[in-house]
């Protein structure tokens, strides 16, 4: 490490109308180190982010790349700078080869076959340099997300990036991918690049920075070598406060099943099997978690059970009737008539429409209910009551039912579409991704009201990537990959041993496996 | 930053009124061009639509097939559905119309007809919408485009039934008898002749126009089908979340459209023209997308929206009268660039003003 810090920012200020996103914020991030930044959603990172690759610009304040001062009006003058990113969502095109995908943005001329020839050798060599493996000649779509990310670094690293920002780089690997990926950053700190980590994962941060620095409410409230803090404290310079990391609860107490499925397969749209011949039950009074991988089936499974989307074949059994899902025809408002409440996993597309009144969403779904309506028209005194009643119960904030929903942040969103959910009293709750998105002391608030819904005695089927949040919830967790249930384990499953099921390694070790969760 | 952050008396009111003034910048130009002075042009105008109460009778009565159209595209915008079929459908509802009239004139007055006319063109309208809206739920084949198919289809057949089923026997002319007394919607100027509406036709339908906001605001804000076109038109998927079907919210939705642009029909042929003619429509179905633009797809602003096209369309005529050098193709450039002001570049001014808004705000809320 030398002197000069890679990127040194003083004073940033930035507004946005009436929020105050950055607040004076100062980072040092020396060359050569793995920096993490850590904040819970909303406390302002992506912000800061996007101001030092040019997305924002700052209101005041000043940024310094090797100790010179600059102005970073775009990207493009950022990626001059040296500065490159990895977004969260992955800037790629999927029909195009790694190679075109790489050089995207960067041909140095009209005609495409010198560039690409040129970028073929320089991929060549980063690869060698930094054990960056991919094909230059595979389609971005046939790669798994592990190998997108490494064209997304590989992207940068062309554009000789000396710094590279990381944005939420996790969200979408495995454990082990994600381990590859601490590895291969390990290795570029190593060649004397410059890594920042943005993340809102403790363990992260722990696994792979140098030094992190915590973000609350659009400050910088601390920077600490890792070496010489823990999580708890991390955590508690995150919320201002100490908090629970483990949700306290009883042991459960399962009764009859209240749901069963059999042999259930799903075929999306393009014909491919996406949930194949799974077989499972929730019982009364207890939580059964599915972990997993983003994409491998959970998110149809519990579309088919909610009756969004159509399975091939299969039975649901619920509350003793029987339902036969290869020919039925009953949609989401069938399945809400026979008790079952569905929290999806992306509010935003699914679960609440952003355009309506506060009031509106806290009866979507449930607006033909009796209760609410009067004839043909919709009673909308009654709907606002149970809506006040609602935001009161859950301390939705702000406390106003006639607010636009999109005007609410993604913890109150959540917890509409959860008191909604919830209030109706539902036999079964299934339950997607309840904590995306969402800030910790919400998340805790949340994850005790799925505890007390349990405790009531109804049967939960939770769906989460989330596999701190599978373990901390569930009294048994199902591991599902590529469409399959591939293993079940008990409450105190090991976080390794999961791992390793939601990565497809076949579990030949069952017995033993249930044996010592008991 | 979300449009939805504006104040509201901005979003409804300074920037159509923007739009406009734009509108009217540029065809002051054009009137420039043409040699004569803008500000005259706009003076007769004004004084030939509003100035006085025979020419704010044909205002009124060209509003009302406006407010009809306008109501048509509106519903189905809430649906997220773009409905360019208005004109084939208020032309089929011609037919709705001209069959309750030419049936019964002979034997009821024309308040037991009324009704019949009312749901004679809403049923034929809403019937030319099916096979469009049927298509765009099951088949997905997008609405724009068959809506479109549809009004060619409308003017042929049209043309083919008043030139060989409905022509009045012995006549040249490709239409229906003229109705009886009792198939004629009474003037506004007869019932109210201290009002000195004098030749124009503004008619009774101005009223049944009227009521119609009045029940398509009940129907999209405080009935439950209203929730779900809404809910469907805002965010199809979390539609289907919670239980609603598409398939039966795009036909019903359509269904509807489609019988509000047929009951245009009722002001034309029953209160105006007193007989089923070729092309009574003239493109009041098209400027009726302008019109629910401009109003925001609110019965309210329709109804503004309406009385600002009748004007042109009133105006317009007086002007090409009184200034011969403005002709009649001239007005219609006019009002084309009122609607592509209005319409089309609705977004052109709202980002600036998103700007000039948000930091006043922030600013208010500090002192706050």
């Amino acid at each position: 490490m030398s002197d000069t810090p890679a990127i040194e920012l003083r004073k940033i200020n930035k507004r946005f109308g009436s929020v105050h996103a950055n607040k004076d914020i100062d980072l040092v991030v020396g060359k050569g180190s793995i920096h993490g930044i850590i904040g819970e959603n909303g406390a302002g990172k992506s912000t800061l982010m996007s101001i030092l690759y040019g997305f924002y610009q700052a209101d005041d304040g000043d940024i310094l790349v090797n100790g010179n001062k600059v102005i970073i009006p775009d990207s493009k003058a950022a990626i001059g700078l040296g500065i490159g990113m990895v977004h969260q969502h992955f800037m790629l095109v999927d029909n195009f080869s790694v190679l075109e995908n790489v050089v995207l943005g960067a041909e140095d001329s009209q005609m495409l076959s010198g560039g690409l020839a040129r970028a073929r050798t320089e991929l060549k060599r980063l690869e060698e340099e930094y054990e960056l493996r991919v094909d230059p000649d595979a389609l971005i779509q046939d790669l798994p997300v592990g190998l997108q990310q490494r064209v997304e670094i590989l992207k940068a690293l062309y554009r000789s990036a000396e710094v590279l920002i990381l944005d939420e780089p996790t969200g979408v690997l495995t454990p082990a991918e994600a381990d590859h990926l601490f590895k291969i950053l390990e290795v570029l700190k190593n060649e004397g690049k410059t890594v920042l980590l943005i993340t809102h994962k403790l363990r992260e941060i722990m696994a792979a920075t140098d030094t992190v620095s915590v973000m609350r409410r659009g400050e910088m409230v601390a920077t600490r070598e890792t070496k010489n803090t823990s999580m708890e404290e991390l955590a508690e310079l995150m919320v201002g406060r100490s908090v629970l990391l483990r949700v306290d609860k009883k042991p459960a107490e399962a009764k009859a099943p209240v749901m069963e499925v059999e042999n259930l397969t799903v075929t999306d749209s393009r014909g491919v099997q996406v949930v194949k011949d799974v077989s499972f039950n929730v019982r009364a009074g207890e939580i059964v978690g599915i972990a997993g991988v983003s994409g491998n089936g959970q998110s149809e499974l519990l579309e088919t059970l909610s009756g969004i989307r159509r399975a091939t074949k299969g039975t649901l059994k619920i509350n003793g009737e029987t339902i036969d899902l290869g020919t039925s025809t009953l949609d989401a408002a069938d399945m809400r008539a026979k008790n079952m409440g569905h929290v999806p996993e992306d509010r935003h597309r699914m679960g609440l429409i952003n355009s309506f009144a506060e009031y509106e969403n806290s009866i979507l779904g449930y607006h033909r209910d009796p209760a609410y309506s009067k004839g043909w028209l919709m009673d909308l005194a009654a709907i606002r009551k149970n809506a006040v009643a609602e935001i009161e119960k859950y301390d939705i904030r702000p406390p106003s039912p006639m607010l636009k929903t999109a005007n609410f942040s993604g913890g109150n969103q959540q917890k509409i579409v959860l008191a909604r959910e919830i209030e109706r009293d539902p036999e079964v709750l299934l339950v997607g991704q309840p904590t995306r998105g969402v800030d910790i002391g919400a998340i805790e608030f949340i994850h005790r009201r799925i505890v007390e819904l349990r405790d009531e005695g109804k049967g939960i089927l939770l769906v989460s990537v989330e596999l701190d949040e599978i373990r901390a919830l569930s009294d048994r967790v199902l591991v599902m990959f590529d469409g399959r249930i591939v293993g079940e384990r008990g409450a105190n499953a090991e976080e390794g041993e999961l791992g390793l099921l939601m990565a497809g390694v076949e579990d030949n070790n069952k017995n033993a496996a249930e044996g010592g969760a008991r | 930053m979300s449009a939805g952050q504006l104040p509201r008396w901005v979003d409804y009111g300074l920037i159509p009124f923007l739009n406009l003034v734009a509108a009217f910048l540029v065809s002051g130009l054009v009137v420039i061009l043409i040699g004569e002075n803008p500000l005259d042009a706009v003076k007769v105008l004004i004084w030939g639509s509003v100035g006085y109460a025979e020419g704010f009778g044909f205002t009124l009565f060209y509003a009302t097939n406006f407010i009809f159209t306008g109501l048509a595209v509106a519903v189905a915008f809430h649906a997220g559905l773009f409905n360019i079929g208005g004109e084939g459908q208020a032309y089929i509802g011609g037919l709705g119309v001209a069959f309750a009239c030419l049936a019964l004139d002979q034997y009821v007055p024309w308040y037991v007809i009324l009704p019949f006319a009312i749901v004679g063109s809403a049923v034929a309208g809403a019937a030319w919408a099916f096979i469009p809206a049927w298509l765009q739920a099951k088949r997905g084949s997008h609405v724009v485009i068959t809506t479109i198919m549809f009004n060619y289809i409308s003017f042929s057949l049209m043309v083919y039934l008043l030139a060989n089923v409905l022509k009045k026997p012995g006549s040249m002319q490709p239409e229906t008898r003229t109705f009886e007394e009792a198939g004629r919607l009474p003037f506004l100027n007869d019932l109210f002749p201290s009002f000195g509406f004098g030749y124009a036709p503004v008619n009774l339908s101005l009223f049944v126009a009227l009521a119609a906001c009045v029940l398509v605001w009940l129907l999209i804000w405080r009935t439950k089908l209203g929730y779900e076109i809404r809910s469907f038109g805002a965010n199809a998927t979390a539609a289907v979340y919670a239980g609603i079907s598409p398939v039966r919210t795009i036909i019903i939705t359509m269904l509807i459209s489609g019988g509000l642009a047929g009951m245009m029909a009722i002001n034309e042929i029953m209160g105006s023209q007193h007989r089923l003619l070729i092309d009574f429509v003239t493109g009041y179905g098209f400027v009726g997308i302008a019109v629910a633009l401009m109003g925001r797809a609110h019965p309210v602003g329709i109804i503004l929206a309406s009385i600002l096209f009748g004007m042109l369309y009133q105006g317009g005529a007086e002007l090409s009268f009184e200034m011969p050098n403005i002709t009649r193709d001239m007005i219609i450039v006019i009002q084309g660039l009122v609607i592509l002001f209005a319409g089309a570049l609705e977004h052109m001014f709202r980002p600036t003003i998103v700007r000039l808004f948000t930091p006043s705000r922030a600013l208010a809320a500090k002192e706050a």
